[in-house]
């Protein structure tokens, strides 16, 4: 299978071709096909897993000339990293797309066509090893966001949507600005056009070269994470979405940022990436977003925004855990992506549960819903200790790998993740008690329980909360290689002067383990 | 292999079927699963201590690879030694005999299912938390009780009081996890792990110049995490409001075991504090200051619940000194007799609270002694047996607490003996205000059934005969020796205490009833500091809670999201709408204005060649 990672991209897109044909007005059958497109997409991302072999970096990968005169290429390829933000963005795309049957009802074609697009451009992100094809697929993902917040959000949809597209765009600008000027610094010491990210790594940088294009990337990434203080386009967007596009937002948009630290910033840019302004800034900012979002979650009002201030600070902890440059910061980092993934993606799936029968989001007129529907109470229960950190389910595993790491570096920044665990809970667990617990408003009186079609998306993901909480030994296991790169590229010696096992030089036990893979293919 | 998994595993699975089918069958079939499961883990725990013999080493039995980084490795390991043993039939025996409690007691309430299930839920994670061989998976225990508490404290979550109570309960525990999770990330960074054994070695092998404060900084970091737990100050805030719950909870959760288990984690963490001294006197002193403070409040409760309530704060103060001056024996020792007669107050309260159809206020109460009589009988032996009245089991497991501070520094022990007076006085105060004199209230009292009553006479004997259990010297080989202490004229000076306080209780109760009102009155102000509970609750909520709910409110989210940052967002837009608005005039339209903008360009262009050298 030479092709698989094209295969696996190009799904949704063949999906949304065929969808293209089928009339407006058959609303079912478009329905139909959405889902079972970005099901296939999803059922064709499987053989990565199976076919993956963590004792090697780049796998299926797929190199093409695409544009020869500027160097361009179409080279895909995925390691560990890519592999699970590559898996959770067809999991994800999917589920999305099945928590929409209801919910939408108007343009139903272009709705689905928008969802179809923005899978395969994300996942063209997560694959692609050439900068420009990055760029392009970057770039893409923003069209079709824009229409879904702005047709089928909430009321103030238009000035969200374009507030994303500016603070997205002016990152990117400047993201272009670090590739080119990457593009070109390579150009001027090799004499060849290219944006293939591995002859990029081979690039000799001056440090005050190194500084600036780290800044420039840093700008782009920090808009998506999203890092404090460029966040403010995340709690407008998030809440005006339709629920299936705040949960591509918070799930898969967001975490195409810090992919893009760990990928780009961190091994392209080393030297900048451990100068200590550098750290001291971004820890700080990291801090300040996950102390920052959690205060202000407090005291939120709306359902949907909490959730989206809540983003705001766990991905703090993310960003924390890779500017601690170490193994444990970034394994931690990169599983609480992950988790991120699926918590806040649940999160948000948990309001539209109830928008959907309510239509409002306001937590004052939600109480006592425990009552009335039980078992949706359970999975905004599960839902919640998940994403406060509460052991032993996935978001505790995340959060003590990055706090170990984060401890090598600084006790203090240690105290402030911690500071902020605690107040993650309070924001959790208040939310909790207004909206499940106490008498049931005379309004909610009649509410339906989750449908199977519900319970049918939470399944999955309250199967890999247990999951990664109870057996989380398979995600290191595939994370070890891709983490052991960038820390030996940023900190090399660094396995070694801990008298720790270095990934990346093969054991003997590791060299038999291989074998057998080695034959499968 | 003895498969300690089972002991945890069983109540989970109960927790499993009665909460996914439990709506659905009856509550015989509820009870079975519930009571079954944890009796057969009861069962279980005495055939592996059985097979297991005098335990003179640990049994230590692993499961899998928990967490496997490279960086962190941390196995699903279970092990049992003597204090484990200790703590297994503490929490499986306690635990059984007010789940059958609870059969009576829950009968009429609704949500059946949900309460048995949540109950097993909690023995899983607390047996969990004691059969751990790690800090982390102690930890996993530690948080999963701290869940099960809150959901069962927000029982009736109906009540707004109720889910309020709960959530206090939850945030002020994480807010002690704080300093658990840290003491673990210390441990893993300067001691090389988490594994009890590997830990102690460590600490024990640590010169103490090499770091002094290290060991010390860890010790206390634990001990943040046990104030949480186990209700000392500062975050004891949370204990009283959480008798919301249903009572058989009170009694299983927030009084035999669970606040508990800080007192546990101490003594199983001494190797450690062996080595902090500074630590060791920071928990006797707290703990000390805790006994003395909660029982102040306790003498001027009305609450039945309530008083239970700070007396068990009291008396977790008694262990965490025990622990703090080094006898770790008998802190355990006390843990084991306090489960004893603490459960069996909570559960007498709640034969009265069931008897009285939910009444909880001892002055509507009086006068039970003849209405419910096995129930008085019960709680009169419970009474005697904390108050310290030899031979019964409190008595025991105090003077070894209180031998041992004196030992360690006299004015521990004088605070102690004040403090066990008080115990005496607020026991019987609330059992006279309850059963003697006149029945104050309008209900029909009536004696609770056999499932209730069982359970009381089972703890009533164990409360009265349980100080002869050899618990002490069962743990000593574990702890580090101390010395026995033997003084007799301490002993007598402090069951003369406890008599002092019991006769006094008397005296204003029951011989000279209305006394004590005006005694209250003539005390004025200072009555209604310690009546308000010294106004902790109101002072914690103006001085941390407000400032934080309010100040994100006003300054974080609409200052610095709406004003700051949105501002200078729309600051630049609308500068840069202004600067369009200006360049748009230029593109009038206007072929003529065109044409003239052109020239002018090119005329700038052709000077600024001629002054930069010309264009040949």
């Amino acid at each position: 299978m030479d092709h698989l990672l094209s295969i696996v991209l190009w799904t949704p897109l063949a999906g949304l071709i065929v969808l293209l044909f089928i009339p407006s007005s058959s609303e079912r059958a478009i329905k139909i096909w959405a889902n079972v497109a970005s099901f296939v997409g999803f059922l064709v991302s499987l053989p990565l897993v199976f076919l993956f072999d963590r004792t090697k970096d780049f796998q299926f990968v797929e190199k093409h000339d695409w544009i020869p005169s500027i160097g361009a290429s179409y080279h895909l390829g995925i390691d560990g990293f890519g592999l699970l933000l590559v898996v959770l963005t067809a999991l994800l795309g999917f589920l999305s797309i099945l928590s929409s049957w209801s919910a939408i009802t108007e343009r139903l074609k272009e709705y689905y066509a928008h969802f179809l697009l923005l899978q395969t451009a994300c996942l063209g992100v997560f694959m692609a090893l050439d900068f420009f094809l990055f760029f392009v697929f970057w770039e893409l993902v923003l069209v079709p966001m824009y229409f879904i917040i702005a047709i089928w959000g909430g009321a103030r949809r238009v000035y969200s949507a374009i507030k994303f597209v500016i603070f997205t765009l002016f990152g990117s600008v400047l993201m272009l600005l670090g590739i080119l000027a990457l593009y070109w610094l390579h150009y001027q010491q090799f004499q060849v056009l290219t944006f293939d990210i591995q002859e990029l790594m081979k690039t000799q940088l001056a440090p005050a070269a190194q500084w600036w294009i780290f800044w420039a990337l840093f700008l782009g990434f920090a808009v998506k994470v999203p890092m404090f203080p460029l966040h403010t386009w995340l709690p407008d967007a998030h809440t005006e979405a339709p629920t299936a596009g705040s949960v591509m937002l918070a799930s898969i948009l967001l975490k195409m940022g810090t992919y893009g630290f760990i990928r780009f910033s961190l091994p392209l840019l080393p030297e900048a990436a451990k100068d200590p302004v550098v750290v001291q800034t971004v820890a700080a900012l990291s801090i300040i977003a996950i102390v920052y979002g959690a205060l202000v979650c407090l005291m939120q009002k709306d359902w949907k925004k909490l959730v989206a201030y809540s983003s705001v600070s766990h991905m703090g902890f993310c960003t924390l855990g890779i500017i601690a440059l170490n193994p444990a910061g970034l394994a931690g980092s990169i599983l609480q992506q992950v988790n991120h993934g699926i918590s806040t993606g649940m999160l948000f799936l948990i309001v539209g549960v109830v928008y959907e029968r309510r239509h409002t989001r306001m937590i004052a007129d939600y109480s006592g819903l425990w009552r009335v529907m039980p078992v949706f109470t359970v999975v905004f229960l599960i839902t919640a200790l998940s994403s406060m950190g509460m052991p032993p389910l996935n978001g505790f595993i995340g959060e003590i790998t990055i706090l170990r790491g984060v401890y090598e570096v600084s006790l203090g920044w240690a105290f402030a993740c911690v500071a902020g665990i605690a107040l993650g809970a309070a924001y959790l667990i208040w939310l909790f008690q207004r909206t499940m617990l106490g008498e049931v408003a005379e309004t909610n009186r009649s509410l339906m329980d989750l449908n199977r079609r519900e319970i049918a998306y939470f399944a999955p993901l309250l199967a890999c909360v247990f999951w990664i909480g109870l057996y989380p030994k398979p995600f290191f296991d595939i994370l070890e290689r891709p983490v052991a790169q960038v820390v030996e590229r940023v900190q090399p010696g660094y396995y070694a002067a801990r008298n720790l096992p270095n990934p990346l030089s093969p054991a003997p036990a590791a060299a038999l383990r291989s074998a057998p893979a080695a034959q499968a293919r | 292999m003895q498969h300690l998994w089972l002991i945890p595993a069983l109540p989970l699975a109960g927790f499993l079927v009665n909460g996914i089918f439990g709506r659905r069958v009856s509550k015989g079939v509820i009870n079975l699963v519930a009571i079954g499961s944890v009796a057969l883990s009861f069962v279980w725990v005495l055939k592996t201590l059985a097979a297991l013999g005098p335990l003179e080493t640990p049994h230590v039995e692993r499961y899998f690879t928990w967490i496997e980084s490279g960086i962190l490795s941390v196995p699903v390991e279970f092990a049992v030694d003597r204090l484990t043993a200790v703590m297994l039939l503490v929490v499986t025996g306690v635990g059984l005999l007010i789940h059958i409690y609870s059969i009576g007691y829950m009968g009429h309430e609704g949500g059946y299912h949900r309460f048995f299930a949540f109950m097993n839920l909690f023995m899983f994670f607390m047996l969990t938390l004691v059969l751990a061989n790690n800090y982390l998976l102690m930890f996993v225990g530690w948080e999963g009780v701290g869940l099960s508490s809150y959901l069962l404290i927000g029982f009736y979550f109906l009540r707004k009081s109720a889910t309020t109570a709960a959530n206090k309960a939850f945030i002020v525990n994480r807010i002690g996890d704080f300093g658990f999770s840290l003491a673990m990330f210390l441990m893993v960074v300067r001691l090389g792990g988490l594994d009890f054994p590997r830990v102690f070695s460590a600490a024990q092998a640590m010169p103490r110049e090499t770091d002094p404060g290290l060991l010390t900084l860890i010790a206390l970091l634990l001990f943040v995490g046990a104030t949480g737990k186990s209700a000392q100050i500062p975050l004891y805030v949370w204990l009283p409001d959480a008798m919301e719950g249903p009572t058989p909870v009170s009694a299983l959760i927030h009084a035999a075991t669970m606040v508990t288990a800080g007192v546990y984690m101490i003594a199983r963490s001494a190797p450690l504090y062996q080595q902090a001294p500074i630590a060791m006197d920071v928990v006797a002193v707290v703990g000390l200051a805790t006994a003395f403070v909660a029982a102040t409040i306790g003498l001027t409760q009305f609450d039945i619940k309530k008083v239970f309530a700070y007396s068990t704060v009291s008396q977790l103060g008694y262990m965490m000194l025990a622990v703090g001056v080094g006898a770790y024996a008998g802190g355990i020792f006390h843990l084991v007799t306090h489960a004893f007669f603490k459960a069996l107050l909570f559960l007498g309260a709640g034969s009265v609270i069931h008897a009285l159809a939910g009444e909880q206020d001892l002055r509507k109460m009086g006068g039970l002694r003849r209405k419910i009589p096995v129930t008085f009988a019960t709680l009169v032996c419970a009474g005697v047996a904390i108050a310290g009245i030899p031979p019964f089991s409190g008595f025991f497991s105090k003077d070894e607490i209180l031998l041992a501070a004196h030992h360690h520094a006299p004015w521990l022990y004088w605070v102690g003996v004040l403090t066990a007076a008080m115990t005496a006085f607020y026991v019987f105060r609330a059992i006279f205000l309850a059963f003697f004199g006149d029945y104050q209230g309008e209900h029909h009292p009536h004696e609770s059934p056999p499932s209730m009553l069982g359970p009381l006479v089972v703890l009533a004997a164990f409360s009265l005969a349980g100080g002869f259990l050899p618990v002490s010297r069962f743990l000593e080989p574990l702890f580090p020796a101390g010395e026995a202490h033997h003084d007799p004229a301490l002993v007598v000076v402090s069951v003369i205490a406890g008599l002092l306080g019991l006769g006094l209780a008397w005296y204003l109760y029951v011989a000279r009833r209305g006394l004590a009102d005006r005694i209250a009155a003539r005390l004025g102000a200072l009555y209604q500091v310690v009546y308000n509970k010294y106004f902790v609750d109101e002072l914690y909520n103006a001085a941390i809670v407000q400032p934080v709910v309010k100040g994100s409110e006003a300054l974080l989210w609409r200052r610095m999201d709406a004003g700051v940052i949105d501002g200078a967002v729309n600051g630049i837009a609308s500068r840069a709408r202004a600067i369009g608005a200006v360049l748009r005039l230029m593109q009038s339209g206007n072929i003529r204005s065109y044409a003239a903008w052109v020239l002018m360009g090119s005329v700038v262009a052709l000077i600024a060649l001629g002054f930069s050298g010309g264009a040949r």
